[in-house]
This record gives C-alpha cells, structure tokens and sequence, in this order.
C-alpha cells in the first residue's frame, strides 16, 4: 500500500505535519512526499528518520523531489 | 551532495558563529546587546529612508543587506534558488507588521532576546517566554488546519526583486555616505546619537551579513522553528543552532567585559514584563503564522521566496508605523499607544489564525 503526500508550495511546518500524520495514520507501509525545496526535503527525511522510517529513495524531477519513506 | 550545515553538528557551528560574530558587532561599535537585530535593523533601515522621523535609530544596516546577499549567494551556489510566490501575500505582509509591531514593544527579534540574554539582560527571558507562548499558540492553529495556501513556482525576477532593492539601498549608501555630525547626507538619514549612531563600519558590518547569510540559508537557522519543532514535533535540531548562538554570544561577551547582569539599566531595555512578554507573544505568532523568525524570512527571501520578501517589507512598514504612532517601547517604557497596538495585533493575528484554516487534499 503506497499513499502520496502532495506538500509542494506550502511551507514550514506544513511538509513534516502532513508527512507525520500521514505515517502514524499508516504506521507501516510506503509513503511518496512530494516537495519542492531541499529545505522541505531535509525536514521531511529527518522527521522520516525520527519516526523509525526509512527514507528509500529521493528522485530529483525537474524542481520537484519525490521522497519515498518505507516502514516494514 | 551531503548538506554538513544541515547537520547536527552543521546547525550548532551556524548558530555558535553568529553568537561569536553578534558579541564582536558590539565590540566593534553596534549598540549594546544589538550585535545583530533583525527587527531593530530593519527598523533603522526604516529610519534611513525617512518612513519614520525617529531621529536616534535611522540607518542603513549592511548586516540585513548582507543577510539576503549571502543567501543569495548560498541559493546560487548549491541550486537552491527556487523563485516562488502567491501564498496569501498580504496576509504575509500584514504578519510581518504585526511581529515588527509586536518586537518594538519588546525591543528586539528573538535573535536580539538571546543576545539580551547572553548578555546578561534578565528582562529578555520574559520577552523569550512571551516569544514561546505565541509560538505555542501558533502550533495550535496549525494543528486544527491553519495554512496560507500554495506557493506557485514563478518568474526569476520575482526571486531577485527583494535582493535588488537591497542592492539599491548598498549603492544609495555609496553615493551618500555618512557625514560626521550630520544628520542627512543626501537622501538617507543617519542618527547622530542614539543607537543608530553606534555601528560597526559599513565593510565589517556587510562581511559579517554576506557570511551568516551564506551559512544561515544552508543550515536553514530558524529560532521560531528551533520551539515550534520542539512543541510540534518533539524535535531538538534546530534548537541545537539556538543554545549554540547563546552560549557563545556569552563566552565572548565574558572574554571581552560585556556581560553585565541585571534587571535595570540594561542597554536598550525596559522592564515592563508584562509588555516584554505580551509585545513577544504578538511577534512570535506572526512568526509562527508566517513559518520563519525574521532572519530566517531574510534567507528565505534571499533564495527566491517572494512572499518571504513581502513579510520583509511589511516588517519595515511596520517599524514605520510603530514610530509614528508612538507604538514602540524606549528604554523609559512601553510607547503611549504600545499596549493598544499589542491587543489589536494579537486580535488581528488570532482572527488570521482562526480564519484560514481548511484541510489540505
């Protein structure tokens, strides 16, 4: 089960409390945040790391990045 | 490529470094625990530029210039410049105004609350608590759906508006530079007493400004973000930036004889607390509505934001205001109508808070 979190254009804290909800909603599972500042970028990935998720992968698109967080 | 300065460790030797080089401004001639103020800077740039007649703070500090440059720079440097804008920008300009409303009473952003701090001013912790208390509120607007919408990506010269008025403000102080014992020089004012008179000279004051704002805008230092994370979301990194920026500014101000502890005749200073805490509760839920400290909405703005910059501007306008209308506090107390602008700013602030909040989808 894999959900998007769209937080592009919005700006702090809003990326990492849409990110948090969306992982305690799922506990476990595959989250795609989609942001488009490498601030948002790192907020989220530590708010990832904090949480005990793994940030998987981050594609770059355009001015775009995709961070995929995974929990088992 | 790893981001050191948005590190751990990257945050804390950010925040150290502007301790270090606020203690030293104040050695080298800005005025006591003001090292670096960006409310009571910009309200000096206010002041040169004849918004405001308040004739003991007008000047054109380079430390703000500095501050969007070095972000600039840092933006340019690491791909990082990201021109956006069109999030409720009067909303944001009216923010702005408020928290520089809100600072004023108090006398100074939280940069300068730290310093205070640090420099052994007891009056700043009610203006620290104060700042806390409306960040708190701010995290509970948050919490229940507050948001000021999407920025939309834009035009590079949305991004390099707000640099390029800095830019002409650098190049109107070329042409008129500061005259000794002159209160004008050309167009721009310049205090002959009062702290606009004390400042470091243009060059170091403007290096210092190009190097916190290069480090300041990779570390992302944020002191409103450094407790909204910590209530929010239980997190310590950018808080780490902030101890950091008061223990140094101590140590230093320890080296060189400026710490000087107290209650009462602290430079710059009241200690009203009850205003101390209530002008800081306002700046600090304008802050927090507005996701950034002032600084940092000088570094967002230097990488591009547009609606960073509009907060900028409504923070001068503000600081007009504030000396007009007899708002901002003075070393003998609050301002005739401080204590009306502090509740009207709160009510407008929570109105804001409490009106716009929705789901995102």
């Amino acid at each position: 089960m894999s959900k998007t979190v769209d937080a592009r254009g919005l700006s702090c804290p809003q990326p990492v409390l849409m990110s948090m909800e969306t992982m305690k909603k799922m506990q476990r599972g595959e989250i795609v945040v989609l942001v488009d500042t490498q601030a948002s970028r790192e907020n989220v990935s530590r708010a990832a790391q904090s949480q005990g998720w793994e940030v998987k992968e981050i594609r770059e698109d355009g001015d775009e990045f995709h961070l995929y967080i995974t929990r088992e | 490529m790893r981001n050191f300065l948005a590190s751990r460790w990257g945050i804390i030797c950010v925040g150290g470094l502007i301790g270090v080089f606020a203690a030293l401004l104040q050695k080298w001639g800005n005025p006591g625990n003001m090292g670096i103020c960006v409310a009571c800077f910009e309200r000096d740039i206010a002041g040169a530029v004849g918004l405001h007649r308040a004739h003991v703070v007008q000047y054109m500090r380079p430390e703000i210039l500095g501050f969007v440059f070095g972000a600039l720079i840092a933006a340019f440097s690491f791909r990082d410049f990201r021109p956006r804008a069109g999030s409720a920008p009067i909303v944001r300009f009216v923010l702005g105004m408020w928290a520089m409303i809100g600072a004023l009473v108090f006398l100074g952003c939280p940069w300068r609350a730290m310093l205070r701090l640090a420099g052994g001013d007891g009056t700043a912790i009610l203006g620290l608590l104060g700042l806390v208390f409306g960040i708190f509120i701010g995290t509970k607007f948050f919490r229940s759906g507050f948001t000021l919408g999407r920025e939309a990506k834009s035009y590079r010269a949305v991004g390099l508006l707000l640099p390029g008025i800095m830019l002409f403000f650098l190049v109107l102080m070329l042409i008129f530079p500061q005259i000794q014992g002159e209160p004008k020089s050309g167009i721009l004012f310049y205090s002959v007493k009062g702290p606009g008179a004390q400042h470091a000279p243009l060059l170091v004051s403007l290096a210092v400004g190009l190097l916190v704002g290069f480090v300041a805008q990779r570390s992302r230092f944020c002191t409103m973000g450094a407790f909204r994370d910590l209530i929010l979301f239980r997190q310590t990194h950018l808080l780490g930036g902030v101890v950091a920026l008061i223990l140094a500014a101590f140590a230093v101000n320890l080296l060189v004889g400026q710490f000087h502890p107290g209650f009462v005749d602290q430079p710059v200073a009241h200690n009203q607390h009850i205003w101390n805490f209530l002008g800081m509760t306002l700046a600090g839920l304008a802050f927090a509505l507005a996701g950034g400290c002032p600084g940092r909405q000088l570094f967002m703005a230097g990488e591009g934001d547009g609606d960073a910059a509009l907060f900028v501007l409504g923070m001068i306008v503000g600081a007009a205001f504030s000396h007009n209308f007899g708002l901002a506090s003075s070393p003998a107390g609050v301002g005739p109508y401080g204590i009306q602008a502090v509740f009207l700013g709160l009510t407008v602030c929570l109105a804001i808070g409490f009106f716009m909040r929705r789901k995102l989808a």
